[in-house]
């Protein structure tokens, strides 16, 4: 075990999987010789070489798309796009393209092989254009997995999972914590499961769930319950996409209330599906109304940052309003 | 910190490690606003690195400004068939001899018998759509053979020419137009988007253009592991328009990835005439402008089309870079069987191009080659027809793909959540089969 903090968790599963397969290349603007804006790939162009860690011009569409065909070709790409924010400029090569080329084939081809790290989340004044939480829009792209980790242990074997996982898998990375969050990890080799939630801490009362860098402040808020009595049982969802309906149904149907914090705007967001999947799956063992505590349907701020954000003291007062329904 | 971002002796970098270690001892709770001035030392050296590029370097000094014409870069045109079979004086023939004419030869017989039965079926209501090549099937059957069987093709939609000149069979054209059980796409896409792994013809993607950046991405992934193969990317030159052109030609030079940007220019996107597609000077323009090597040709001329693409594939090989061959073209049917070209342009600009017919062209070279002679011609089309009807009237009696076929591929296995929803289907069809005639009869 050593002490990392999550870029040093995500530098070392890069490693990791470059000096295991050859064809692993990890490039974006900055990745090179610069190791990236967050320093995330420092160190790797110098080991394995610049033909397969590499500056791109900036074009974002012109990154995934050639992402697209080195998987398809049978190398393995690991495309960085420098913010979450600016995802949407490849939003067709990942959606119409990523996602559907196995399918629309028939698997004559596909790019399982492929996978995109993004850095995405607020708290760090960054904006509108340096905080944005897009994960719903990739959830509600049949083909791919999306997958965004809390911590450093977490982003270094969920990494090498999305890495060797034969499905193009979107990795959100909280930057809020890159250098916030520090843990203890394994120097060795290890995967976590995708498309698997984690029950973090047991309890009886009402459930709370979230992902990525929002696990950190629900810990906040449920500490706060605790100490009024209330017991949570707190779940990271850990893969957006396909998520783990049976872990969360298992646990509402035990608490009979569920509470989901996002980072992401309301309307829309990620935490609305799962509010509508488990509604249905846990009807008859609901005692009061699935509570949504998310970013709110505006841009995302910057002056006004701490007023808008789905901080632990909202997701206090839904889990406190939850259990007194 | 100023101080720092404007110093002139310091590097990008050492300016970049020293803002890192100032604002590592900070005891600023929110560290990674590092990154902000990052980008500010970036966009303050920006001018300094242009400044010390090679190109300015190679810039002439002037101290009047100079603008340059946006049409001065001069592109000639590649002919080597003149339309009577004869090759131009001084021209240089591609490497042919008459069995790769007669290849050639007898797939473009089968492109135009395909089409014009296809086009027909159509009509007739057989299949939903379809997409004739009609006019320049010299650009798309040339460029696959000018190329070897493991170099990759990724097409645009208009080029089963190259997919016919590998070998995909009738049957195979066929199943994946009916969309029936036995089509290599599970029946997913609509008629001509075509595939196959075993010739390396990447399946078609109905977005205009995604394939141009992948082709770069595929060559570089060529290039890495060692193989003696390159790719070849088709597009019109109204896809050229798309961001994801400029990006993939960008793309291929910078990271020099041997890959053939093949333009097919044949004048029409849908109804828009390519002078209110761009203005400069064509397609070929473009790739001066990204540094690549550039070549125009008479796109109907197929000896000028193989000689393009024997050469390019050569270079792109030895030099590792990419290459762009524009080949002017007309398309003499409509895009697609869902438009009409009357609405758009006139009856006299098709005849003029009509004269320039590609497969009318070799069929001359060939005649006076003594490689070909009418008697072959008239049988190679009869027999050609027949084939073509008969595999039509096999494929439409062959069952729609099972309903299972809804949820594989969409993974690489299929996810509970994907099973539980194929389940509810099954059921529900269970309950209305008269409405899902298709599938009803053989669910479990």
């Amino acid at each position: 075990m050593a002490q990392m903090n999550l870029l040093h968790a995500i530098n070392n599963a890069l490693d990791i999987a470059m000096a295991e397969n050859d064809s692993a290349l990890c490039f974006g603007e900055d990745v090179g010789h610069f190791g990236g804006v967050f320093r995330a790939t420092s160190g790797l162009q110098e080991k394995y070489g610049k033909a397969r860690c590499f500056n791109t011009p900036l074009v974002e569409q012109g990154i995934i798309g050639f992402a697209n065909g080195l998987a398809a070709q049978g190398s393995t790409p690991i495309a960085e796009i420098q913010f979450a924010d600016y995802i949407f400029p490849a939003f067709d090569q990942i959606v119409n393209e990523a996602a559907k080329f196995r399918y629309r084939s028939g698997n004559e081809f596909n790019v399982g092989n492929l996978t995109i790290r993004s850095p995405y989340g607020g708290g760090i004044a960054g904006g509108l254009y340096h905080s944005q939480s897009p994960e719903a829009y990739f959830a509600h792209t049949p083909g791919l997995k999306v997958v965004v980790p809390r911590n450093p242990y977490q982003a270094k074997g969920l990494l090498l999972a999305a890495i060797r996982d034969d499905n193009p898998v979107v990795f959100f990375e909280p930057k809020r914590l890159y250098r916030a969050s520090i843990g203890e990890v394994p120097e060795e080799d290890y995967q976590l499961p995708l498309g698997k939630a984690e029950v973090v801490k047991q309890g009886t009362d009402i459930t709370v769930l979230a992902w990525g860098a929002q696990m950190e402040i629900v810990e906040k808020a449920i500490e706060m319950a605790a100490n009024e009595g209330i017991s949570c049982e707190l779940i990271d969802l850990r893969t957006i996409l396909p998520w783990d309906v049976e872990t969360i149904a298992a646990s509402v149907m035990k608490t009979g209330r569920l509470v989901i914090s996002q980072e992401a705007p309301l309307t829309a967001g990620f935490a609305s599906e799962i509010a509508a999947t488990i509604q249905s799956e846990c009807f008859l063992h609901l005692e009061s109304p699935i509570a949504r505590v998310c970013g709110m349907d505006t841009p995302y701020p910057l002056a006004l940052e701490k007023e808008y954000v789905a901080d632990h003291l909202k997701t206090y007062e839904a889990i406190k309003q939850s259990v007194n329904y | 910190m100023r101080a720092l971002l404007q110093s002139t002796h310091l590097t990008y970098g050492q300016k970049t490690q020293t803002i890192i270690k100032m604002l590592g001892e900070f005891s600023d709770p929110i560290l990674d606003t590092r990154w902000l001035f990052v980008s500010l030392v970036r966009k303050a050296d920006n001018k300094e690195n242009v400044m010390n590029s090679e190109v300015y370097k190679e810039s002439p000094v002037v101290h009047q400004p100079a603008f340059i014409d946006g049409h001065s870069v001069e592109i000639p045109i590649l002919k080597i068939l003149q339309q009577d079979g004869s090759v131009y004086d001084g021209a240089d023939l591609p490497n042919i001899d008459q069995a790769l004419a007669t290849k050639i030869y007898k797939t473009l017989a089968f492109h135009r018998v395909l089409d014009e039965r296809m086009v027909g079926a159509q009509r007739q209501g057989r299949i939903s759509f379809y997409m004739a090549a009609l006019g320049e099937e010299a650009a798309s059957v040339g460029g696959a053979a000018g190329l070897e069987d493991q170099d990759m093709i990724m097409a645009q939609y208009r080029e089963q020419g190259a997919l016919m000149y590998r070998g995909f069979a009738l049957e195979d054209f066929m199943n994946q137009m009916f969309s029936n059980e036995k089509d290599l796409g599970k029946g997913r896409q609509m008629p001509i988007h075509y595939g196959s792994n075993e010739l390396n013809y990447m399946t078609i993607s109905s977005p205009l253009g995604t394939q141009i950046p992948q082709a770069a991405g595929y060559a570089y992934g060529q290039k890495l592991q060692g193989k003696d193969a390159v790719t070849l990317c088709y597009f019109g030159e109204g896809a050229a328009s798309e961001g994801d052109f400029h990006a993939g030609l960008n793309m291929a030079a910078v990271h020099r990835a041997p890959v053939i940007f093949f333009c097919r220019n044949n004048g029409y996107a849908i109804s828009t005439p390519s002078d209110e597609q761009f203005v400069g000077n064509g397609i070929a323009s473009r790739g001066v402008g990204y540094g690549i090597k550039t070549l125009r040709i008479d796109g109907n001329d197929i000896l000028a089309v193989l000689k393009a693409t024997q050469l390019a594939r050569e270079y792109a090989l030895k030099e590792n870079k990419p290459v762009i061959i524009e080949a002017m073209s007309y398309r003499l049917g409509a895009h697609s069987t869902s438009d009409d070209p009357s609405g758009y342009r006139t009856r006299e600009e098709e005849a003029k191009w009509q004269a320039h017919d590609p497969i009318l062209r070799m069929k001359n070279w060939m005649l006076a080659n003594k490689w070909w002679d009418e008697e072959q011609e008239v049988s190679l089309f009869e027999s050609l027809r027949e084939e073509v009807l008969a595999a039509v009237k096999v494929a439409e009696k062959i069952d729609k793909p099972p309903v299972e076929d809804l949820v594989t591929d969409v993974y690489d296995q299929v996810p509970k959540h994907l099973q539980s929803q194929l389940d509810e289907l099954k059921q529900h069809i269970k309950k209305y089969p008269e409405s899902y005639p298709f599938t009803a009869g053989r669910i479990k």
